[in-house]
């Protein structure tokens, strides 16, 4: 057992989920108990989706544990099938399914002899693996399960693409500012001149996984979610795959040549050199930003970076490498994935930290003092208590986190957009400092407010003390609206009763 | 479809389950807020945690005095002992909050593994000299608000069974007395004691902000009815005597189990009244209550319709309206009621379990208003099934849906307005003062809506999966 107040990657299921909602079509059967599908909460207010989440759950309950799940899971599937027609239901094992130990692969082989889609199980193990690695599991079976399905049928196409052309695998739903990345990818593609052949798994469909060979090469834009999908690709069919996030100017600049290098020698002849040019200096302002006198200020200031791989060893290369900023220490959450990080960023920090426990990262942040932080929602937070600046860069993240603006992280655009997170972090900072030192904002008090600066009107000890628990930023207003209906009334003293009876005539 | 013929009395139906609400360990949420020097320890897996994390939003960031006992594979193959772990946790939250209890939550892990919480609680109590109540509030056997039911029903058995004998002890005991007597001297607390009437002692039961307690206390008084006690109370140290023979009284309708332990363990006799939501149903609770306690209620009717008058800028909006509650949160029937007294018509109340004996008064009390606002009377569906409720949805085209926040905004963009119900459970409800606070929350979407409706955009999906 473990005390735990915080995680920062969630249960597998979860994992799961999002790949299977990604997908167009794709329906997700939980087996769980009620009160499970939270995720659909998630999708529905983070993400604003506009439709009902593709995920039900069959439901677990006391005649479950008494009698096993029986017919219901067949039931729920089939029942499923019927009502929406999905391509695809993935039936999803949680924790407590976990431990009950039924045969859901019998339950799947029963539903698929009726259903008319595909049914399969989702082989996660909840004690064993988290969201990332349980999404990153389930991406690579549902693509293994349509490329096997197609080449068993004799489906799977011949041959390459005319043209230079990509996956690009790992964008999905609630990942960190998925959609607008996405979005830039696409657009880098197209300004180098290649296609792509599929996107997965967001907004894609099943039927179009059989595609995937014929792709050139496969672009593995986050560490987390992708990597087996594109080692099992290039087993099966000898197709590179480029695992470098184009995340910073430099990084973007090393992605695009290991393209060039790639579909080079399939045979294009591209030269990416004076893109790569133009676009550094004269697209990006990161580059000029860099050069620029504010930046200079930024030289040596101290700067802390935790999330997950691709975001926090991405952030600590820009920072360093791209702004002279001292990154005392960079951290993870993926514990699994540690060797990686450590190699990716050691020579750009002073210190490499893995952990998953909140606790640790806030003292670690307290004990540096740094001008800025760069992490998740929990960091903001650790943030806000010493009174830091916070910029956020990865999940676990709020609806905030999901702007409707136009705001990726990767690409020439994204290299913009880090360069106000990081600069606004660091300027917030200042002002603070400055306000400080010079006594703050101008301390005259104010001389008078409406009506409840001259008050005529005694609170009574217990009226005080009923106004007191009323939480802070309404309780002015009740009280101006309170003693408002005091006066029209001629109540000398205000008490509970009063306070109450204000509340009750005008809503104060 | 044909007009049916309006049926005599309330129809109870049953669904399959599969509908979307909070797991019950929520209830953690505002009952460590309230009981203030309790600890909540939820004995689950990451996937409790990731619900707790998510649903609780900024609180998490609070320092609560929650945390999960984060089970790992050793705890559940029995490589580990229970007993020791759950000491090593239970000692370092002595160690780092020294709270006055530890509430155990059992989940559904611990249900399934069958580890034996009420066994190992008494032991370890004794070993680390704190009181462990224990609460199996699980997502296999409950809904959402019911989680505060099995933690109640608990508490009920850690009640003191005897008044204590000195009086400054009675009054470290009793929170609401302590406000009520404020700053005043003992004459005049002995002159307070001569505004109430006689009576058998009365003990409220459910967990509501203290500014509420304050209110439906106060409104008791006016009527010379004295609160000896409220469980929970604001600390657990503070919990209220209970004695045979004492009257009780629930103000929240998910509160059954709490109930039948006040009365099968703790010998008390249970006032069965419609619940303190909405001026109606505040009306008929301290109706009952006094009837109950031998007293002729003063000045109610004058009370409730002056509550009425000023809530008539928002009933104008909703009148004539229809409602459809989805049902997640038990509170369903209460509002519904309330809703119809505004010149609603209730579609259909999904509710995740009914208790049609706690709840007798409150599902007389609907049919009853029903009967008097010429409202056709709902269907009643127990365990609803989402699915079919949207279906349900589409065909009646409701002028409103109070639903989860699952289906809240997919509905929104099919141009159904929606209220979230979660909202319902967290905004104070109670009383007649807080009767304005529904209707705000009732009537949010209709004002939104009638701001932007002359904009068009009341559809914002593409295409209807319509198969």
């Amino acid at each position: 057992m473990k005390l735990a107040y915080w995680m920062y990657a969630g249960p597998a299921h979860i994992g799961t989920l999002r790949i299977a909602s990604s997908f167009k079509n794709v329906h997700a059967i939980m087996h769980a108990p009620i009160g499970d599908d939270y995720f659909n909460v998630m999708r529905s207010m983070l993400s604003r989706e506009r439709n009902f989440t593709p995920v039900t759950t069959s439901v677990v309950d006391r005649n479950v544990l008494a009698r096993g799940s029986q017919e219901k899971v067949v039931d729920n599937i089939t029942r499923k099938d019927a009502e929406e027609h999905p391509d695809l239901i993935v039936l999803t094992p949680t924790c407590t399914s976990s431990i009950l130990q039924e045969d859901l692969h019998n339950f799947v082989e029963r539903a698929q002899l009726e259903a008319k889609g595909d049914v399969m199980l989702a082989d996660v193990n909840h004690y064993r693996y988290n969201e990332l690695q349980a999404a990153d599991r389930t991406l690579h079976q549902i693509v293994q399960y349509y490329i096997e399905k197609a080449r068993k049928r004799g489906e799977l196409p011949e041959g390459k693409t005319e043209k230079p052309s990509v996956n690009i695998i790992g964008t999905s739903t609630l990942g960190f500012h998925n959609n607008h990345d996405c979005t830039e990818l696409k657009r880098l593609m197209a300004d180098l001149g290649i296609e792509v052949n599929t996107l997965i798994p967001e907004g894609a469909s099943v039927n179009d996984l059989k595609k995937m060979p014929k792709a050139w090469f496969n672009l593995i834009p986050y560490r987390e979610l992708g990597l087996a999908t594109a080692q099992y690709l290039q087993e099966q069919f000898g197709t590179p795959y480029i695992d470098i996030t184009p995340m910073g100017v430099v990084e973007t600049a090393r992605c695009i040549r290991k393209i060039q290098q790639v579909v080079n020698a399939q045979g294009a002849e591209v030269d990416y050199e004076e893109f790569i040019n133009e676009q550094t200096l004269h697209v990006s302002q990161a580059a000029w930003f860099s050069r620029s006198i504010d930046c200079q200020n930024l030289t040596g200031k101290k700067a802390v970076v935790f999330g997950d791989n691709t975001h926090a060893a991405a952030m600590t290369k820009i920072l360093a490498r791209e702004m002279g900023i001292h990154v005392v220490w960079a951290g993870t959450y993926c514990k699994y994935d540690a060797d990686w990080f450590r190699e990716q960023v050691s020579e750009y920090c002073d210190e490499v930290l893995i952990t998953d426990d909140h606790g640790a990262i806030g003292d670690a942040i307290a004990r540096v003092e740094p001008s800025a932080i760069f992490g998740t929602q929990m960091e903001r937070h650790v943030g806000k208590r010493l009174d830091i600046p916070c910029g956020v860069i990865a999940a676990p993240i709020h609806v905030q986190n999901f702007p409707i603006g136009y705001k990726p992280f990767m690409g020439y655009e994204g290299t913009n957009q880090i360069t106000d997170l990081i600069y606004n972090s660091f300027t917030l900072g200042m002002e603070d400092h400055l306000l400080e030192i010079f006594g703050g904002h101008d301390t005259k008090e104010v001389i008078s407010r409406g009506i409840s600066a001259d008050s005529d009107l005694n609170w009574s000890k217990d009226g005080q003390a009923e106004l007191n628990k009323i939480p802070g930023f309404v309780r002015g207003k009740v009280k101006r609206n309170t003693e408002k209906f005091a006066r029209e009334r001629g109540f000398k003293e205000i008490t509970t009763e009063v306070l109450y009876a204000a509340k009750e005539s005008v809503g104060a | 479809m044909t007009v049916a013929q309006q049926p005599e009395a309330l129809n109870f139906e049953c669904e399959t389950g599969n509908y979307h609400t909070f797991c019950p360990i929520s209830c953690v949420a505002w009952l460590y807020q309230k009981i203030e020097d309790s600890f909540f320890l939820v004995i689950g897996t990451k996937t409790c945690g990731y619900f707790l994390q998510n649903a609780m939003g900024v609180m998490i960031f609070a320092e609560p005095r929650y945390a999960m006992a984060e089970l790992e594979e050793g705890d559940i193959s029995a490589q580990l002992s229970d007993y020791e772990e759950l000491k090593r946790l239970c000692e370092q939250i002595k160690r780092d909050r020294n709270p006055s209890v530890i509430v155990w939550i059992g989940t559904c892990t611990t249900e399934i593994i069958k580890m034996d919480l009420e066994g190992l609680a008494p032991k370890l109590e004794s070993d680390i000299g704190i009181p462990i109540v224990v609460a199996r509030a699980n997502g296999l056997d409950y809904a959402f608000t019911q989680g505060e039911d099995t933690v109640l029903a608990a508490m009920a058995n850690r009640c003191p069974e005897k008044a204590p004998v000195s009086e400054t002890d009675k009054n470290e005991r009793n929170a609401i007395q302590k406000l009520l007597n404020f700053g005043k001297k003992k004459e005049e607390v002995a002159q307070d004691e001569s505004e109430y009437v006689d009576h058998k002692p009365l003990v409220l039961f459910g967990s509501l902000p203290d500014p509420v307690v304050t209110q439906l206390t106060l409104e008791l008084k006016r009527q010379g009815i004295k609160v000896s006690g409220w469980l929970p109370a604001k600390r657990f140290t503070e919990l209220p005597v209970i004695e045979e023979g004492y009257y009780v009284a629930g103000v929240n309708p998910f509160l059954s189990r709490t109930a039948t332990t006040l009365m099968r363990r703790r010998k008390c006799k249970l006032i069965g009244a419609p619940f303190p939501i909405g001026p109606d149903g505040t009306r008929a609770w301290i109706e009952k209550i006094c009837s109950v306690l031998g007293i002729t209620p003063q000045g109610l009717d004058e009370r409730e319709a002056q509550i009425w008058e000023g809530l008539e800028e928002y009933v104008k909006l909703i009148r004539g309206k229809s409602v459809f509650f989805m049902g997640d949160n038990l509170l369903e029937v209460s509002l519904a009621r309330f809703l119809v007294r505004c010149g609603m018509t209730v579609q259909e109340i999904g509710i995740p379990y009914m208790d049609k004996r706690y709840q007798a008064a409150e599902l007389a009390l609907l049919e009853k208003t029903c009967h008097e606002m010429g409202s056709p009377l709902p269907t009643i569906v127990e365990k609803p099934d989402n699915y079919n409720q949207v279906q349900r949805i589409y065909e009646l085209k409701p002028d409103l849906v109070i639903t989860g926040m699952a289906h809240a905004n997919p509905l929104e963009a099919r141009g159904i307005n929606t209220k979230w119900s979660v909202e319902f459970t967290f905004a104070q409800i109670h009383g007649f003062t807080n009767a304005r606070d529904v209707l705000e929350l009732v009537t949010r979407p209709l004002r939104r809506n009638n701001n932007l409706k002359d904009l068009g955009w009341d559809k914002l999906v593409r295409t209807e999966a319509k198969i």
